[in-house]
């Protein structure tokens, strides 16, 4: 008794302040500093653009919350609340979407490579968009809708191809993403070919991903889209840490791993569904942002995942307005920017698994 | 406390454990013995629910195991797996936690309590990891992550263990450091400990009774003395094979003659 009540006191004394375990507290601290970065990061990136808008007036009218129109004339007023902005919040759904998404699926399918641009369930999301708009194009709500059981299906294909008798390694999955984007993409192209002349070129650069085209019914539905999934995935953080060890073992320690894996595949599905739908496929940002908030703050899921859609989001934002102001008046797809901060890591991260 | 009845498991066609039954009592240690390919592990897995039997049942607590749902089940029965290959950072302290899941009080948010991390501390002391609860799992020796995995095991307080193959990366001191942890569980806490092994003489010297198995069927079960005899290991690994007393245990100890060998 005597041995085991002297390790209790060492413990207690010794060893509670020696590591730096992932808590309520240190994850409260990193999302609110996490959630200055993203509000400051939308303040200053609606200052930026190709058309120029004078900075003090612009902020008073911001802080007013676009009640007070400020020193800004209507014009300058109308870009930054009817444009500038509704982009940016967009892009921030959509980055934080495909960051949780990301973080979900590779501490699903234990796979640091697991990205939704990657496995093709993107392009997924992307097939179900084109059907919706070549046959119930009056529709906008079919989008999101189509784009979410496009997403779905592609999800479950992927994962049965992945899984062998060994069970999924990060090759075999990375290939089996490959056969699904490859396949999907030549069913866009297919869809493509059905479409009249004029539409397929905002279609291509749709297809990059886009955030120009931001639809003011839409905008709403992703940013709910994005809050919702990301709570729901990160209330299964604990499980998905289990996960991330080994399905066998979390199954042991008891997880219900079938009901998990389940809600992972439809709220990522819905996540990738929505930011597809608004915005294309914007790749790699499931597997840069999910990586170096794992890097930065650990591999706990409860605040990787909250933290890689904060992350997200700010990494969205800024690549589109780099893509939205570095040729301006011209732009170039928010794709672009993210897969060429991406691949580079893609290539690493293979390299090391 | 965990009893198996009658389990028959069945992958596709092929029979793989054909009808053997177990009964694991509180504070003792059984080991199952056989050839490769045997259905050891098979059987294990069926014990807590990881493969469904095509027949038979296993109850806990005179209980049919699937009257309880996972979490239940992990805070009564602790598995410790052929090591899975780890591809995220996590220190062993975070690994050793995940031993705590099945009692948190929501089924998946959540943090650990102040109990949580007094317990994980404590199988850390018992496994001696303490000194490197902060380190990555992927930074350790084989046989410290084995001990990680045994840590994590015992960490769940469940009064069953189930151990397959535990000692099989490990060398003659770890081994020995291992079972004797299990032995202390089951002698003091009157947990009840399952052991699937390839090293007889192991099982001989730390289990109360031996199952002996060869083609998803039990040969033999009892004590060591009863099991371990020449005619059933040689029926059971088709080797001829001297069984004599361990000079200084007394336990049955069980050496394999070979037919084709170095000239002395």
């Amino acid at each position: 008794m005597t041995v085991i009540e002297s390790h209790r006191n060492r413990s207690r004394t010794v060893y509670a302040a020696s590591y730096n375990r992932t808590t309520l507290r240190k994850t409260l601290i990193a999302c609110a500093v996490l959630t200055g970065a993203l509000l400051l990061t939308v303040i200053m990136m609606s200052l930026v653009g190709s058309e120029h808008l004078p900075a003090s007036a612009s902020l008073c009218a911001l802080f007013s919350f676009g009640r007070s129109q400020c020193a800004l004339t209507t014009d300058q007023f109308d870009i930054l609340f009817q444009i500038r902005l509704p982009r940016i919040l967009l892009a921030a759904a959509v980055g934080g979407s495909l960051a949780t998404a990301g973080a979900s699926y590779q501490a699903l399918l234990r796979n640091p490579l697991a990205e939704p641009y990657l496995l093709g369930i993107s392009n997924g999301a992307a097939v179900g968009t084109m059907v919706a708009l070549v046959f119930f194009g009056g529709n906008e709500w079919s989008r999101p809708l189509l784009a979410f059981v496009g997403a779905l299906l592609a999800t479950l294909a992927v994962y049965r191809l992945a899984r062998g008798r060994a069970g999924a390694t990060p090759e075999r999955l990375v290939l089996a993403g490959v056969i699904v984007t490859t396949f999907l993409s030549s069913v866009i192209v297919f869809v493509t070919t059905l479409m009249d002349a004029t539409r397929i070129r905002s279609f291509t650069f749709w297809l990059l991903g886009d955030l120009s085209g931001t639809s003011k019914n839409l905008l709403p539905v992703a940013i709910a889209i994005a809050i919702v999934g990301t709570v729901v995935l990160a209330a299964n953080a604990r499980s998905l840490n289990l996960l991330m060890l080994g399905e066998r073992d979390a199954f042991d320690l008891g997880v219900e791993v079938g009901k998990v894996r389940i809600v992972v595949f439809v709220v990522a599905s819905l996540l990738v569904g929505s930011s597809v739908a608004a915005s294309g496929s914007v790749g790699y940002v499931g597997l840069v942002v999910p990586h170096l908030a794992r890097l930065s703050l650990g591999s706990d899921n409860r605040l990787s995942i909250p933290a890689a859609a904060l992350g997200g989001a700010v990494f969205v934002i800024v690549a589109d307005t780099v893509a939205r102001t570095m040729i301006a008046p011209r732009e170039l797809p928010v794709g672009a920017i993210t897969a060429l901060i991406g691949a580079p890591l893609f290539i690493y991260l293979l390299k090391r698994t | 406390m965990l009893e198996a009845r009658e389990l028959t498991i069945k992958y596709g066609e092929r029979i793989a454990v054909a009808g053997v039954s177990i009964v694991l009592k509180p504070g003792e240690i059984s080991a199952i013995i056989g050839p490769n390919g045997a259905g050891k592990s098979t059987f294990l897995e069926a014990l807590n629910g990881q493969l469904e039997p095509a027949s038979g049942v296993v109850l806990i607590d005179g209980q049919p195991l699937q009257k309880f749902n996972r979490r239940t089940i992990g805070r009564r029965i602790a598995v410790v797996a052929q090591e899975a290959e780890l591809r995220f950072p996590v220190t062993v302290l975070e690994f050793v936690l995940g031993g705590r899941f099945a009692w948190a009080a929501n089924a998946s948010w959540g943090w650990e309590t102040d109990h949580d991390i007094t317990v994980a501390n404590e199988v850390l002391h018992e496994t001696e990891l303490a000194e490197l609860s902060g380190r990555l799992m992927n930074e350790l020796s084989g046989g410290e992550r084995q001990r990680a995995v045994l840590a994590r095991a015992l960490a769940t307080e469940a009064a069953v263990l189930l151990l397959d193959e535990p000692t099989a990366n490990l060398d003659l001191s770890h081994q020995s450091t291992l079972l004797a942890l299990v032995r202390n569980r089951c002698d003091n806490q009157g947990a009840a400990a399952l052991v699937v092994t390839h090293d007889i003489n192991l099982a001989a010297e730390f289990a109360d009774n031996v199952l002996l198995m060869k083609d998803g069927k039990s040969i033999n079960s009892g004590k060591p003395q009863e099991v371990l005899t020449p005619s059933l290991l040689r029926d059971a690994f088709e080797i001829r094979v001297l069984v004599d007393a361990h000079p200084v245990t007394g336990v049955p100890r069980v050496t394999p003659v070979h037919e084709t060998r170095r000239q002395v």
